[in-house]
């Protein structure tokens, strides 16, 4: 049976396909990853480019309201930039970021936890306790901190200069306990299992045996969790870009767009807030459906007949 | 027990050692106490006095020992934008901060204990469908953004609830600390909208939650007991079956308060409540770095502090986790 065989008679597809719910998310999940990626291709203009804006185009209401012009479908913000254009590019600054900071936190995550899981003993101990610790505090918290750190240390011109690398550093850095504990539980019940025995007695290394072997046993609960950290990291750095310790205004992300135009929410510009906004939570709330679907087909417990 | 008692405590100061060192060589390398002290206007031959007086000039071990006694005898250094010691000005932001957690956990209960334990036990009813639909959209939404379209909704559209800051206050102790707003009209108007956003944050997690605890519960042999007995269905609800949903909800209720901390830090912001988290952005905005290392310290040390004694407690009550820990 080929690969693509195999997936076709999946369970995992044949769920998907029963469920509406999922469908719909995957499609506009698919959607917007498409329109993020291919932003500068078809938005109508360039938001980085000075050259285009032109600050007599400021507040212009959408289209459809009074006042709106053609040229800007959903308007434009407070410095006269395409509201559409501004939040494609935003949603891939924010995707950019989320991906980033989810790879981080997973490579250390899978590294402390098959570590812990690989060598027990005291250093399982440590490993482990440093990650309790690290959870005991809240992640929203320790990222701000972290923020705030960064920013002490570069200065605000060459923090907002390095935002995306150093958001991915601090999100990566405030939620890797997660992934640590994950893969450590499932490595600890992997271990005493016959095949991991069987890989032990032809004599293979125990880092091949975790790699090769337990690894890829884990990688459902990876996944699961995968689709809450990266709703939580698009969440996350929406909040630090609004605190201000995220992309500056110039290259806004969806957070940063939110807070610019929060400042002109009292003079009734509600369009710079709230079609980011809808574009955020739409993002977000596809995420989820998506996790808790995938959290329910993966997790054999569930399995309704 | 003892054994796992000592364990924990010096776990915790070992972990509040290392955030005061990462606190201190922050505040040795960027801030400056001479300024916080006296300000800009000063010749660079009194500075270099100042420094030498204030002992600038020692090694960075001896100076982080400083650090440290004076920290234990509660001295964290002074503001440069309030020019007052920062331990004060936290205490004095702090009252604001704990009457929004109150207030938004007070909406928690009484809106999550009733839906949750209704659309447990009508799951197919409409409200419980709506309920459920609403909680899965409500995590969705950051708590910023909630917060900004209430400001619209009911502050610039309506115009019935105002916007920004506390309002009217009163001086609950007399001594100038507590500025309530919990007993003026005016004040409680300026609570509603800050609260209900917190609170929006927790509200799908404890709906959630209650409903698939009391959900579990509701399977269980003593509650077919209970009905085969012949007891009223309100009496199996609420007696029986209630209770023991209680228990699991009042402790991660009790981790939950401590993450409604952190998102304090995001309503205030929008609301420009006067409280800790608005503090320290200012202080990281202006740059006034002993004052958000204090924060800092402050926070993390009713963080261990708050950990630590739930862990000894659990100890207590369970005891496979004081065993776990013996290696």
């Amino acid at each position: 049976m080929t690969k693509f065989q195999k997936f076709k008679e999946s369970y995992f597809l044949y769920s998907f396909k029963r469920d509406k719910v999922a469908i719909a998310s995957f499609i506009i999940l698919a959607t917007l990853l498409i329109l993020a990626v291919t932003a500068p291709w078809i938005a109508p203009e360039d938001p980085y480019d000075a050259n285009n804006i032109d600050i007599m185009d400021s507040e212009i209401p959408p289209m459809w309201s009074e006042g709106g012009e053609s040229r800007f479908i959903l308007g434009t913000d407070n410095m006269g930039r395409d509201m559409l254009s501004t939040m494609l590019y935003g949603l891939r600054t924010s995707i950019l970021i989320a991906v980033g900071a989810v790879f981080l936190q997973a490579g250390l995550g899978i590294l402390v936890g098959l570590t812990a899981g690989y060598i027990g003993g005291k250093t399982d101990a440590i490993l482990m306790r440093i990650a309790d610790i690290q959870f005991s505090f809240p992640y929203l918290m320790l990222a701000i901190f972290i923020s705030a750190i960064f920013q002490a240390v570069y200065g605000i011109g060459s923090y907002e200069r390095l935002a995306v690398p150093l958001l991915i550093v601090i999100i990566g850095l405030a939620e890797w306990p997660m992934y640590a504990r994950t893969i450590r539980a499932s490595v600890m019940g992997e271990v005493n299992k016959e095949y991991v025995e069987a890989a032990r007695v032809i004599g293979l290394s125990r880092p091949t045996i975790m790699i090769r072997h337990v690894l890829p046993n884990s990688l459902t609960s990876l996944m699961v969790i995968s689709t809450i950290q990266f709703a939580n990291a698009v969440m996350s750095e929406a909040a630090l870009s609004f605190l201000g310790f995220g992309m500056p205004v110039t290259k806004p992300s969806l957070g940063s767009l939110i807070q610019a135009g929060f400042d002109f929410i009292f003079s009734g510009s509600w369009w710079i807030t709230v079609f980011p906004g809808i574009w955020l939570v739409l993002f977000v709330l596809v995420i989820n459906l998506l996790g808790d679907w995938l959290r329910d087909v993966l997790n054999p417990k569930l399995y309704k007949g | 027990m003892f054994a796992f008692i000592i364990r924990r405590i010096i776990q915790a100061v070992l972990v509040m050692l290392v955030i005061s060192l990462v606190g201190f060589s922050i505040k040795n390398s960027m801030g400056d106490p001479v300024r916080d002290l006296v300000g800009e206007r000063v010749t660079p031959e009194e500075r270099a006095q100042m420094a030498e007086k204030l002992g600038l000039n020692d090694p960075f071990l001896v100076q982080y020992g400083r650090f440290l006694k004076n920290a234990l005898k509660g001295d964290l250094g002074t503001s440069f934008i309030y020019r007052k010691p920062t331990l004060e000005v936290i205490l004095k932001h702090a009252p604001a901060t704990i009457e929004l957690v109150l207030g938004a956990a007070l909406i928690v209960i009484l809106v999550s204990l009733p839906l949750g334990v209704y659309s447990a036990l009508k799951p197919k009813s409409l409200l419980s469908r709506f309920t459920m639909g609403f909680s899965t959209l409500g995590v969705s939404v950051p708590v910023f953004l909630t917060a900004i379209m209430f400001i619209y909704l009911f502050a610039v559209t309506l115009r019935i609830l105002p916007s920004y800051g506390r309002g009217e206050t009163i001086d609950l102790f007399g001594n100038g600390y507590w500025q309530s707003g919990m007993f003026t009209i005016d004040g409680l108007k300026h609570l509603i909208l800050p609260c209900v956003s917190l609170a929006s944050i927790m509200l799908p997690l404890f709906i959630r939650l209650i409903r698939s605890e009391m959900m579990e519960v509701l399977e269980t042999e003593y509650i077919k007991y209970a009905k085969a007995k012949g007891l009223s269905p309100m009496r199996i609800w609420l007696v029986h079956a209630f209770k023991n949903t209680l228990l699991p909800v009042v402790t991660v209720f009790g981790i939950q308060i401590g993450i409604m901390f952190a998102f304090t830090i995001l309503t205030e912001t929008v609301f420009q409540w006067q409280g800790m988290g608005f503090m320290f952005l200012e202080a990281v905005e202006r740059s006034d770095i002993s004052l958000w290392i204090a924060y800092l310290v402050i926070v993390a040390a009713v963080f261990v502090f708050v950990n630590t004694v739930v862990d000894i407690m659990y100890g207590f009550i369970n005891p496979t986790v004081r065993i776990a820990g013996t290696r």
